[in-house]
């Protein structure tokens, strides 16, 4: 009997097969649907119908402009948190860090139902649909900004702060001028993970915005109920879209931690 | 000189609980280079970040050109620092690091109206003024042509001449190095060590310098505060206290030193080593004393000619000079010279006057304060030892309940009573069974005094200290556990009062 051999190359061989069928495949059925019609023919007319539809546009406008507003809400409130976080001299931050995310470890569902009930009884729900919208991603993306932002700052060498205090800096100088500047790739990949879910998340935006307020991810829901190749259309641009602007944002950070980490 | 730039009146640091800085008093002449020096952990870094406002001391006061600037923040205070590992702004090129503090710096201008009335603004300095300084401090450090690297792409020395020139080019009265050159290589540290020599004489500023590398402090210095557990050691040129250190631990830590325990025998006569030598220190008769001598300032000659005979154990080639270690009697003696010896020759030694320095030594006996408890032991330093309490009353005994009789036949109860514990250097022991003495610390300090290492044990809680000698080689940090026989713990009442 030959001995099996267990190279570290073969660790590599479930993940291929997971990536073959879970997400090469079904990559490849979706660019198949978006580009034939309903008799299997090649066809762009999904493409041109999606241009030429003045609906479509304005829902990819509205999913951008909601995702938009998310994520500088996100930033406003995330980076004076883990700043303090990260800076202060405080015992058991760690505990009012978790008190932060503990909420991610609840059931999304059960997290947004919660929040509909709540505004049910304050009455906005149905009233305030754009605001909800905004308000429930809000909350559901707080901890993914809050994370990368909170590592970023702690990352900062305290003798940076002591350097530019010494130069003559105040507490302005130091925040705009070594602060910001240095917390940018956390900055760029807390947008990453807030801005890119919440243009696709619908589920907040259906329970929450009372179906009222139709984002892309929604759209899309809708075309897999009756016609499969517009549906995948729409999915290909969104991921095209996605693509873009996680591309845009990467090669920033890219650069960044280029320039902080040596 | 003369005119006192810095001075520090009975500064006290406590960070928690812990003192790092203890009383501590100096002054800084304008325009000195003085160097804080001590091994790590004595606080001389404490020390350069209160002058620098990063830290405020407990207590005391710290004066700058007279002035209190004790809680001043750093950026109000006209002082720059060279940081030990840099903080340049990594996300800034040269340029943009050493331009720093200038685009922070506002200045009083004047100017004159059309009414002829003058006024003062408060400004910037404009783009060109500032281009001009980081022009001329990339001159000084030699890094011209830097400006747009970033500063991630530098080698470590480059990274230091950029951290200088950020310093500088703010025109501070004292700047401030800590460890500056900690970072780098031999090679580079010693090119660095003239540049920074050189640095100081043509930019005329104090120059306030952090180091542990007791030869960097030689090198460079007008003064040197050698600092030990927070307190100031000596203070003195590199001359003084290298020729004449204050006390052991400067001789210990400042160069090689041969340190013998010594006794005056007469007018300036001291005795070790077996041998009685001329000397210029003036003691009583009979005082012991810590003898010091420096390595090179015993001369060899034929066994017949020296004072002193020995046998040559060891001899290692040192580049400039030879180290020979040589067996006298039951002491070692370390010498240097220029001449080599054979392993196991005999040689002849002299020490001439002015190479032999006395000093009072710090510690001839230990003294605790601690508290009889109900079996008739004595608790000090965080620890419990057996002893003899009849002592306290001459001609007493114990009885079979505990209870000391005097000679009278009155019964005493001593629980609780307070004492003073003496012991003497001999009569401590270590061991590195922890559970094999009275008490358990670690070993702070190892001195080897020619024919035994003195050793300082420091318990952890009371930080109380264990002064003795052993002939056994232990290393520092070491945990150990603190012996000591229960006839030699000497007793002494607190309350003499109560004394029958």
């Amino acid at each position: 009997m030959t001995k099996f051999r267990l190279s570290r190359k073969s660790l590599c061989i479930p993940y291929a097969v997971f990536l073959l069928f879970f997400v090469i495949a079904p990559m490849l059925i979706i660019v198949f649907y978006a580009f034939t019609d309903k008799n299997n023919h090649i066809s762009f007319m999904n493409f041109v119908n999606f241009f030429s539809d003045p609906t479509k546009l304005t829902t990819i406008v509205y999913s951008v402009v909601i995702a938009l507003i998310t994520t500088v809400v996100c930033l406003l409130i995330a980076f004076p948190v883990a700043y303090i976080l990260a800076r202060s001299k405080i015992k058991r931050k760690s505990v009012i860090l978790l008190l932060f995310v503990t909420p991610m470890w609840i059931n999304f569902v059960l997290r947004i139902n919660a929040i509909r009930e709540l505004m049910n009884w304050m009455g906005l729900l149905g009233e305030t649909n754009y605001f909800n919208t905004v308000f429930g991603m809000v909350y559901d993306f707080l901890p993914f900004m809050i994370l990368p932002l909170y590592t970023q700052i702690s990352k900062i060498d305290n003798s940076l702060y002591e350097a530019c205090a010494d130069l003559g800096g105040n507490a302005f100088t130091s925040f705009f001028r070594v602060t910001l500047p240095l917390s940018m790739p956390g900055v760029l990949s807390g947008i990453t993970m807030v801005f890119l879910p919440s243009m696709t998340n619908y589920v907040v935006s259906d329970m929450l915005g009372n179906s009222k307020v139709t984002i892309i991810g929604k759209f899309i829901e809708t075309y897999f109920g009756t016609n499969w190749h517009m549906g995948s259309m729409i999915a290909l641009i969104l991921l095209i879209v996605v693509l873009l602007s996680s591309f845009l944002s990467g090669g920033f950070r890219e650069e960044n931690t280029r320039r902080t980490t040596a | 000189m003369g005119e006192h730039i810095i001075e520090l009146k009975g500064v006290t640091k406590y960070y928690n609980e812990n003192l790092v800085l203890d009383n501590v008093s100096f002054y800084v002449n304008k325009g000195e280079f003085i160097t804080f020096l001590g091994p790590s952990g004595c606080g001389k870094t404490t020390t350069l970040r209160m002058i620098a406002g990063f830290d405020l001391p407990t207590s005391g006061q710290i004066l700058l050109g007279g002035k209190d600037i004790s809680h001043l923040p750093p950026n109000k205070r006209p002082v720059n620092t060279v940081f030990q590992r840099y903080a340049l702004f990594p996300h800034l090129n040269v340029y943009e690091n050493i331009a720093f503090g200038l685009k922070c710096k506002r200045v009083l201008n004047t100017y004159e109206n059309e009414k002829g009335k003058t006024y003062t603004k408060k400004q910037r300095l404009s783009k060109a003024e500032i281009a001009q300084k980081v022009k001329k401090a990339l001159e000084i450090v030699d890094l011209e042509g830097f400006e747009k690297r970033a500063v991630t792409t530098l080698s470590g020395g480059q990274q230091q001449r950029v951290a200088i020139a950020r310093a500088i080019v703010n025109e501070p009265e004292i700047l401030l190095l800590d460890e500056p050159l900690g970072a780098l290589d031999l090679k580079m540290r010693k090119e660095m060590q003239i540049e920074l020599k050189e640095m100081h004489r043509r930019l005329g500023i104090t120059f306030i310098y952090v180091t542990h590398d007791q030869e960097e402090a030689l090198t460079m210095s007008d003064t040197i505060v050698v600092m030990a557990d927070g307190i100031v050691q000596q203070i003195g040129t590199p001359t003084t206290i290298y020729n004449e250190p204050a006390n052991t631990f400067v001789a210990d830590f400042i160069g090689e030193s041969n340190i013998m325990n010594g006794t005056i025998v007469g007018k300036k006569q001291v005795k070790f080593c077996g041998k009685t030598f001329d000397c210029l220190d003036d003691f009583e008769i009979n005082d012991m004393v810590d003898v010091v001598v420096r390595p090179e300032d015993i001369h060899m000659c034929a066994p017949e000619q020296g004072k002193l005979k020995g046998k040559v154990i060891s001899v290692v080639f040192k580049g400039i000079h030879y180290e020979i270690t040589v067996k006298v009697g039951k002491y070692e003696l370390v010498i240097q010279s220029t001449e080599s010896r054979e392993t196991g020759e005999e040689i002849g030694m002299n020490i001439s006057p002015d190479g032999i320095h006395l000093m009072k030594p710090k510690y001839t006996k230990n003294v605790y304060d601690g508290v009889i408890t109900k079996r008739n032991t004595v608790e000090f330093a965080d620890g419990e030892f057996e002893c003899d309490v009849t002592q306290l009353y001459p001609g007493s005994r114990i009885d079979e309940e505990g209870y000391l009789v005097l000679i009278s036949g009155e019964k005493l109860d001593l629980t609780g009573e307070e004492v003073a514990v003496e012991v003497g250097l001999e009569d401590i022991s270590i061991s590195d069974d922890e559970n094999a003495g009275g008490t358990t610390g670690h070993i702070i300090s190892i001195i080897y005094k020619g024919d035994h290492y003195r050793l300082i044990v420091r318990t952890d809680e009371s930080e109380e200290d264990f002064v003795f000698r052993t002939d056994d080689l232990w290393n520092e940090n070491d945990y150990v556990s603190v012996i000591i026989p229960k006839e030699k713990i000497k007793l002494s009442l607190k309350n003499t009062e109560e004394k029958k």
